[in-house]
């Protein structure tokens, strides 16, 4: 489930509120969003995709709230956008699906 | 009132199924509005997970293995026209998305290979397509119930926009449900948000379904962990607590053994099976599978780790909304279904769509669904002032007296939903005891006093789940044999006079019926 949004990084740009098929956070005023219904979270990774400031955290597990520390997440927040190339660094690894080696003939 | 519109064409969901019947409905000329519960280009279980997608040649040889290779699993219900049809809608689908700009791999020899979608990448592209085509999206914007007129032809929608406390009431000429299936909230990648929502707005109308007892898909995933994708654990070896293999544990063809072993104890896996090139073409393949084990500090290729099975329930079975014909309308004039929450037993019959069928499917049922809309919207004519009323029941309309509890309704379905021994194994006498169980509470939601605003869209998830659980069960009581995916340990043999589908439908008296078998050709299909 999401654990965190880092305030360090957050720039309240609230995508991250439009983009949760869960609606599992609220937008603040003057403040980053909060995570208000984390319970709803379906841990699909998706908002931490669509965050431009790496500033989410989503836990690998789907249940029991998890306190985390946001300096030792440090490698780890970002990490799934610059996997599938949604980084620009990354920016290559966009049409990286070996998929079709592993998939089954049709 | 502010929330209020007029369109041609209502879509409702914006996954893969609810985006293509968006951009051809708009590709013929419609005005379009798109109204997703959660947002179009991250829900669903296609965004979340990526799949395969059943993208063979026009080569007729080709054509017919990839027809045939299924069928027998399928428990020979599937429709060769149909497969014919979807295979070709697919590769022109696909090679659409490519010339869109979708960023498909080379392989070694400088070839496309166009077998699989990022799920991301794919609905952020389809996203942009709609904007593109003059579709008005409405995100977060759950519907709730459909709007009939006089004649009982489906006329809109109502639903609310659920960050703001506020309503909407649409009026269309046609209405495309593609909501997807139903997964019961078993936390399954991206399929918390798959509740069978439209198939209950849909039964409020009077449509049918047909294949709901091919609704008991469990997906095997880290026991801790959301991520239900499969495909890797064709390389696993799953154990024993003790870490002995499990004779026949597999995850194609022993994954009932997974089931058995499940209800006495925990099952073990290790992606033991993928040698160093392997492992690293899986990395950069499937970026999602790996998540949950870096985070949690699991090497799945160097460690066992628990697994589980999780219900997909519709969302990898085949049961569905009932097509009755080529442009997908279902039984209701002006309404029409895609994707999961359409039947796919066209193409696959009884057993998993996996994600490449269901992919294909998604993509050109949407396509002619949209294109069946646009085409019913054009023939209504200026219709759009009719007199139309709301057709939306339990947790909307009720009799009062007490509130419902959606978290505890849940809760209910899902203990009649998720057990093995109920669902996965199934004889008539636990289907009968869950459907005693689910009976009475649809009979104490009907009573219930309507939801708050705000409570709306959870209310009618929980009621949707419910009334999923039944018609799948009574479907599954009326086929009394094993079949497809359909398992009955009181009747085990495939029953050769049950070569059929079966309908159901209803609320508060719930029906099913034999449906007549599909007519095929008996060369390279026959049983």
């Amino acid at each position: 489930m999401i654990e965190l949004v880092s305030t360090e990084r957050c720039t309240e740009c609230n995508i991250c509120v439009q983009v949760c098929p869960m609606n599992v956070f609220d937008r603040v005023a003057g403040a980053a969003p909060v995570v208000a219904r984390q319970n709803d979270c379906q841990t699909c990774f998706m908002c931490e995709l669509y965050c431009p400031e790496d500033a989410l955290y989503v836990s690998p597990h789907t249940t029991g709230i998890e306190p985390v520390d946001e300096h030792a997440l440090a490698d780890v927040l970002g990490s799934y956008r610059r996997a599938i190339g949604w980084s620009k660094p990354a920016r290559h690894l966009r049409g990286n699906d070996r998929s079709y080696q592993l998939l089954p003939p049709a | 009132m502010a929330g209020d519109f007029d369109t041609d064409v209502l879509v409702l969901g914006g996954g893969p199924a609810g985006t293509w019947a968006a951009l051809t409905a708009a590709s013929g000329g419609a005005r379009v509005v798109l109204a997703d519960k959660g947002f179009c280009g991250s829900s669903g279980a296609t965004a979340a997970a990526g799949t395969g997608v059943w993208y063979v040649p026009p080569d007729p040889a080709k054509r017919q293995a990839a027809m045939d290779s299924r069928d027998t699993l399928g428990g020979h219900l599937a429709d060769p026209a149909w497969m014919a049809r979807v295979l070709d809608r697919t590769w022109h689908g696909v090679n659409e998305i490519a010339a869109w700009g979708y960023p498909f791999p080379l392989d070694q020899d400088g070839a496309p290979r166009r077998n699989s979608l990022q799920g991301p990448e794919y609905m952020r592209l389809m996203r942009r397509r709609v904007k593109g085509a003059g579709v008005r999206i409405m995100d977060q914007a759950p519907a709730l119930e459909l709007l009939v007129d006089e004649h009982g032809a489906v006329a809109g929608a109502a639903g609310v926009y659920r960050q703001k406390d506020a309503a909407w009431t649409g009026r269309a000429k046609a209405v495309v449900i593609a909501t997807g299936g139903c997964a019961f909230l078993s936390n399954g990648l991206g399929c918390n948000v798959l509740t069978g929502d439209g198939y209950l707005m849909a039964a409020e109308v009077g449509a049918e379904f047909s294949g709901m007892e091919f609704s008991n898909a469990y997906a095997i995933a880290p026991a801790f962990a959301s991520v239900t994708k499969t495909l890797f654990y064709n390389w696993a070896t799953f154990t024993a607590p003790s870490g002995a293999a499990i004779p026949g544990a597999s995850s194609k063809g022993g994954r009932s053994v997974i089931a058995r072993w499940l209800q006495r104890g925990a099952v073990y896996a290790q992606i033991d099976k993928a040698d160093g090139a392997t492992q690293a073409t899986m990395r950069v393949a499937q970026p999602n599978f790996f998540l949950p084990f870096d985070r949690a500090g699991i090497d799945p290729f160097t460690q066992r780790f628990p697994v589980t099975l999780r219900l997909e329930g519709t969302v990898r079975g085949t049961g569905g909304l009932r097509i009755i014909d080529e442009s997908c309308a279902t039984s209701v004039p002006g309404l029409y279904a895609a994707g999961d929450a359409a039947t796919r037993e066209l193409i696959c019959g009884g057993f998993t769509g996996g994600g490449s069928h269901n992919a294909a499917w998604a993509m050109s049922s949407g396509h002619w669904a949209g294109r069946g809309a646009a085409d019913h919207a054009r023939a209504s004519g200026p219709v759009t002032r009719r007199a139309v009323h709301r057709s939306g029941g339990a947790a909307l309309v009720g009799g009062g007296g007490f509130a419902m509890d959606p978290q505890a309704l849940v809760r209910v379905v899902q203990s009649q939903v998720f057990p093995y021994e109920t669902n996965y194994f199934r004889t008539g006498d636990r289907l009968e005891k869950a459907l005693t169980v689910l009976d009475d509470h649809w009979h104490e939601a009907r009573r219930a006093s309507p939801a708050a605003r705000s409570e709306a869209s959870k209310a009618r998830e929980a009621v949707a789940m419910l009334a999923t659980a039944r018609w799948m069960y009574r479907s599954a009581l009326a086929r009394s044999e094993t079949r497809g995916m359909h398992r009955r340990l009181d009747h085990t043999g495939t029953d050769p006079t049950q070569r059929h589908a079966f309908a159901s439908g209803g609320l508060d008296k719930v029906w099913v019926r034999p449906l007549p078998p599909v007519e095929r050709a008996e060369q390279g299909l026959a049983a």
